[in-house]
Formats: structure tokens, C-alpha cells, sequence
């Protein structure tokens, strides 16, 4: 059972008038921040429009005015200067939040990220810990042709020394990014732009996500369906139209991507015995693709029927909204592919 | 001169110690490199030894950040790591600084705030000024001192860390070793000017032309450099202008530059320029330098002793360090 629920049962049990509050993904993550900013006086958030701006999408609003601009710091654009600021910073023992504008912008700091963030503890025999954050959007929004619009996650999965986690609700969103701020290691954070304004419940009271367990957010018997990040609603949009047609789909959100949840995939597809693999970015070498392999190896002998991955087209993104719309999973792709695996 | 030079016999002793170790160290290890008793790639300080002990010496270990590029073992040495560890490092072993993780490139001490050893032409540029922020963020008096070479001055990473520095008045000595050649290409051909301490101006810093083969012109322009770095968190540029007598790696044989130019530099000895100083200040004396030299060779020695006694490190270690806790 979701995560969400099960907290929520537990609240209502224990006060019938205490009701969870209904934020959105932004208000989350700023949740997140700001408490763990007040818990901890070595946190601090840089990056681009952060501060005075209030955040490019209004993450950070009135962060500055309860912080101060020695914690929340706006920088010139120059993403591989203040991501390797970060690094540096964590090195000596802070615990800095670099937020990319977009992921698109990260490509400019992946030397810092790469090269010193994962990998200066391995290199020093475990002499240094660096607690950094990594956050912002990541994926395709809308109308923003190529270079505004690529899912790069697969980049920061593949290297070993990195965290990587993809929150969907906004109760994920809070839990995994205290989770990120608290770890002693580099976490990237994959938000989506067009999330920010999703709604969900979110507990008064303190909690985290932990890392390394997925989440299933709808229970079903027929097929899995295995997601992260924003796709996640499609599937559950998915899994209402395949539930009329008589299909029970259940929904594995991954929420962390690394470390992966390998056990709750392998659950899921020994009870369905058919799984479909849903990921926004492109096909090759993706979390996907992956996830499609540790079925292969660890559920062969369950499987009713090939996997399906259903994931963005192998083109760069086009600008025309038609276009663009085609070249990503749709719900109608998910449904047919869902229908396909169960040979209907 | 603006500044006068205080140093007395014991000071001038330990610095002049520690060039020679520098120099005895690397030869061996150029010779070790050649019997595969080091692997990989390997960038030796010989020459440079006046860079890292001109400036080290001045700056306050408790609380100074070093950070430099993967011609580290001079400043590790330097900064008083045991030359047993630095060896093992080289040598892969478990007793190394860095548990045989690391190698050449990757030489680092938390304790004495070393933070390495970058592999990236100008990698470590951007972490130094996350050092020197934090010594900000947290009030601290102490600066940090980011050395590469050269051929990271063209790099981004310098412009926008330079840049950040500035406007966050951050207390970093950006030191260029200049040794005149990135890889094999000289400087004047990939260099829109070659008076480096001139860039700083661009960015509305002081920029320094040091000697790199004098100990004395580095110490002392250092000195005046950190002094402002601490108390006015004022960046600057030192343009340290150097020599290596070997190629970039051991693996380059330097075809490129002339016997002559290396016989020109070879007499402006970091090494032998003090060595001389001292003795016209009747600091020392050509025999208590030859028996601080045998000295020095066995303690190189028992390095390399210490390394080929000490064990692989276990293949259970590929799997730790990857995360902390």
C-alpha cells in the first residue's frame, strides 16, 4: 500500500480532527528546505534567481528574507563555478543545496559532479564526506524544442558515488529532498516543472523517505507497471481506463533510482507476471532499459509475456506541440502497451 | 624591496629540508616508475620545489586549505605528509594516504586540509573557492591557496571561479605554476597574453609576477598575498613562473623544449639558490648539506622499504568508500 495512505490512515486513527494539508510539489520541496534549513545552520541553497527572484519556479520564495543572503545565494550564470563552490564547500562541511535551473544547465557542471562530488571520498581512501544536494527540473515541460526539454537522468544513474532520487507527490518531494539534505553523500534530485503545481497530502508532523524503496501507489494483479517522476500520473490515469476495460494494473513508483529498489521490482512482476517499463527519457542506456534488465535477470521464469518499455522516441525534442507530444509516453501508449502484455 | 625577509637558521633549515625531499623523492620515483613499481600517470615537482615551499611556509596550517592539481607530490610532501603514505599511494598499497585508491593524481590529507590531487585540468579551481566559502560562511580567518598549472588557466572553471571570488570577496590565492609548457604546448601558443597576472585585473584583483625559482620572492610575495586574502578577503592572481626538469608525465620525453633551455633553468636551481643564500648567511655549510642530502635519501629509502613491504590492499576494499555513512 501507498505510503501516502498508509500515513494517512495512521493520522486519522490517532486524531479524527487532524487532517492531512493538500500542498503542492513546490510548497513541498520549499517545506523540505526550510525546515531542514532551521534544523541545521550549515545548510544553504545557491544557484541561479534563487534568492531575490524567489527561484526561477518559485521554489525558494521568502527563503531570503528568513535566511539571509549568506544562506540563500544568488549566482551569476556560471553552473560549473557554483556547483564545484558547492562541492568544495561540502568537502570543508557544509551542506549546500546547488538548485539547477534546469538539468539542460547541468550539462555545463557535470565535471564537479562527476569528477569531484562522486568520487572524492572513493579517491581519498574515505578521507572526506560531501553532503550536497543537487536539485531542480529535470525532463521535458512544454514548447521548449531540444535543448530545454531532455530527461538526463540516466547521465547521474550511471555513476557510482551518486544518489539519485525522482519524488512524483508532493509527500514524496518533502520526504526524499530532508532525506537528500541529511545524507553525507552527493543526491541528486530529479523534479519536473510541470509537477511543481501538483497537489497532495503532506503530514503536519515530521517525516522522511527513505532512500531505496519504491513505492506502489496503486495495487493491482494483472500488470505492473513500473515508473518514475512525472509519468507517474499517465500511468495512474492508465490504470483508470485499463481498469474498465477489466485489466488490474499495479503501479510501482521507483522513487529512488539509485540505490534501486530491485526487490519491490521483482515482487511486483512475480505477482503480475507482466510488467510494463515507463520513463520519459530516451530508450538507450536509461533507467528504463535498466530496469527492463533486472527484470530479465531476476523474474524470466515469471513472465507471461515480453516487457514493454515505453519511453520517449530516439529524437531530440521537436519545438511543434504535435510533434513533441508523439516523440513522449502518452497514456494511449501506456494503455496499448499494458493491453499488448496481457495479449488483449 | 617592500618587504623584508625574516627567516631564521631553523626555519630556512626545515624549508630547505623539505625542497631536497621533494627533489630525492621524485628522482626515486622516476626511477621507480621505470622498474613498473608505479603505474599510471605519473607528474613530478622536480624543479618547482621552491612553488610549494615558498608559499606553504606561509600560510598557517591550522586553518589554511591547500588544494592543487595532479603535480601534487611536492605539495603534499610540502605540507608534511609522511613519505612513507605518499610512496604506498604511488606504489597502490593499502598503507597509502589514499588506501591504493588514489595513486599519483590523488594525494590527500583532511587533517592537514589538503584536498588533493584533482585529475581535471582545472577541477580543483571551482572546489577552492567552496573552501574558501565556507571559511566565509563560518566566519573562520583562514584562506585557501588553489594552485594549477598553466594550462588550466584557460579553463572556465578558472574565469567563473575568479569571478565568484570576487564578488563574494573570497579568500583564495589563485597560483599559477607556470612551468612554461601545458603537455607539450608552450604557453605563447595557446595564450592570448602570457603575463597571466595581468588577467587579474579583469576581474578587478591584484596579480603577482613571482619567481618560482627563488624561495625568497615566492615566501614573500605569498606572505603580503595571504595577509590581504585573511584580512580584506581579497582574492588575487600569482603568476608564479616556473620550470619542471622533466616531462609533463613520465611517460613524455619532452622532445619539444631545448637542451639549452633546460640547462638555463637547471642553473637557477631552487635548490642550490638557497642552499646558497645560506651558506653566504653562515646558515650552513656544504658538508652539513651533504649530510642532510644522505639523510634525506634514507628516508626516501625507507619509503620505498615501507611500500614494497606493505600489502595489496584487499579486494574487499573495492567496495567501501564509495559512500560515508
Amino acid at each position: 500500500m501507498n505510503h501516502r495512505y498508509r500515513l494517512c490512515m495512521k493520522t486519522c486513527f490517532q486524531t479524527e480532527t487532524k487532517r492531512m494539508a493538500e500542498i503542492t510539489i513546490r510548497d513541498a520541496i520549499r517545506q523540505a528546505i526550510d525546515e531542514e534549513m532551521t534544523r541545521d545552520e550549515r545548510v544553504f541553497l545557491i544557484g541561479e534567481e534563487v534568492a531575490e527572484y524567489n527561484g526561477a519556479y518559485k521554489v525558494s520564495r521568502g527563503l531570503l528574507e528568513k535566511y539571509g543572503d549568506m544562506r540563500i545565494k544568488d549566482t551569476p550564470i556560471t553552473e560549473l563555478g557554483f556547483t564545484g563552490l558547492g562541492v568544495g564547500a561540502a568537502l570543508a562541511g557544509l551542506r549546500p543545496i546547488v538548485e539547477w535551473m534546469t538539468f539542460n544547465f547541468a550539462l555545463l557542471a557535470l565535471d564537479q559532479v562527476i569528477n569531484n562530488a562522486a568520487k572524492m571520498r572513493y579517491m581519498s581512501g574515505g578521507q572526506f564526506s560531501c553532503p550536497i544536494v543537487f536539485r531542480g527540473p529535470n525532463g521535458p515541460a512544454e514548447y521548449l524544442s531540444s535543448q530545454h526539454s531532455q530527461a538526463l537522468q540516466s547521465f547521474f544513474v550511471h555513476i557510482p558515488g551518486l544518489k539519485v532520487v525522482a519524488p512524483s507527490t508532493a509527500y514524496d518531494a518533502k520526504g526524499l529532498i530532508k532525506s537528500a539534505i541529511r545524507d553525507n553523500n552527493p543526491v541528486v534530485v530529479l523534479e519536473s516543472e510541470l509537477a511543481y503545481g501538483w497537489k497532495g497530502e503532506v503530514p503536519e508532523e515530521e517525516y522522511l523517505v527513505p532512500f531505496g524503496k519504491a513505492d506502489v501507489k496503486r495495487e493491482g494483479k494483472d500488470v505492473s507497471i513500473i515508473v518514475h517522476g512525472k509519468p507517474l500520473r499517465m500511468v495512474l490515469e492508465a490504470a483508470d481506463i485499463l481498469a474498465t476495460e477489466g485489466i488490474s494494473v499495479e503501479v510501482v513508483d521507483l522513487r529512488s533510482l539509485s540505490p534501486l529498489d530491485e526487490e519491490t521490482i521483482e515482487q511486483t512482476v512475480q505477482k503480475t507476471n507482466r510488467a510494463v517499463v515507463v520513463d520519459e527519457s530516451w530508450p538507450m542506456c536509461s533507467v528504463g532499459s535498466h530496469v527492463v534488465s533486472v527484470i530479465s535477470q531476476r523474474c524470466f521464469f515469471d513472465l507471461d509475456a515480453p516487457v514493454a518499455l515505453i519511453s520517449s522516441e530516439h529524437v531530440p525534442m521537436p519545438y511543434n506541440h504535435t510533434l513533441e507530444l508523439a516523440a513522449q509516453p502518452t497514456v494511449e501508449k501506456i494503455v496499448n502497451a499494458a493491453k499488448q502484455v496481457c495479449y488483449k | 624591496m617592500a618587504y623584508s625577509i625574516q627567516k631564521d637558521k631553523e626555519t630556512l633549515g626545515e624549508v630547505l629540508r623539505k625542497m631536497l625531499l621533494i627533489r630525492v623523492f621524485e628522482e626515486r620515483s622516476a626511477q621507480l616508475y621505470g622498474l613498473r613499481k608505479i603505474g599510471g600517470f605519473c607528474h613530478l615537482y622536480s624543479g618547482q620545489e621552491a612553488v610549494a615551499m615558498g608559499t606553504i611556509s606561509a600560510t598557517d596550517p591550522s586553518k589554511d586549505y591547500i588544494l592543487t592539481s595532479y603535480r601534487d607530490h611536492g605539495h603534499a610532501l610540502g605540507l608534511g605528509m609522511d613519505p612513507g603514505a605518499v610512496m604506498a599511494e604511488l606504489y597502490g598499497k593499502e598503507t597509502g594516504c589514499s588506501k591504493g585508491k588514489g595513486g599519483s593524481m590523488h594525494l590527500f590529507d583532511v587533517e592537514k586540509k589538503f584536498f588533493g590531487g584533482n585529475g581535471i585540468v582545472g577541477g580543483q579551481i571551482p572546489v577552492a573557492i567552496g573552501t574558501a566559502f565556507k571559511q566565509r560562511y563560518l566566519n573562520e580567518t583562514g584562506v585557501t591557496l588553489c594552485f594549477f598549472g598553466d594550462g588550466a588557466i584557460h579553463q572556465g572553471a578558472f574565469h567563473e571561479s575568479i569571478n565568484l571570488a570576487k564578488i563574494w570577496q573570497l579568500p583564495v590565492l589563485f597560483i599559477v605554476e607556470n612551468n612554461e609548457y601545458g603537455m607539450g604546448t608552450a604557453v605563447s601558443r595557446v595564450s592570448s597574453i602570457t603575463e597571466y597576472e595581468k588577467k587579474a585585473a579583469g576581474y578587478g584583483l591584484p596579480g603577482y609576477l613571482v619567481d618560482g625559482m627563488d624561495y625568497f620572492d615566492v615566501y614573500t610575495k605569498t606572505s603580503k598575498a595571504v595577509e590581504r586574502a585573511r584580512k580584506e578577503h581579497e582574492a588575487c592572481i600569482m603568476h608564479v613562473k616556473t620550470y619542471r626538469y622533466r616531462g609533463h608525465s613520465m611517460s613524455d620525453p619532452a622532445k619539444y623544449r631545448s637542451k639549452d633551455e633546460l640547462q638555463a633553468y637547471k642553473e637557477k636551481d631552487p635548490i642550490q639558490q638557497l642552499f646558497k643564500h645560506m651558506v653566504k648567511e653562515k646558515m650552513t655549510t656544504k658538508k652539513a648539506y651533504e649530510t642532510l642530502e644522505e639523510e634525506i635519501k634514507e628516508i626516501v629509502e625507507s619509503a620505498v622499504t615501507f611500500s614494497e613491504e606493505s600489502n595489496e590492499p584487499p579486494i574487499s576494499s573495492l567496495y567501501e568508500d564509495v559512500f560515508s555513512d
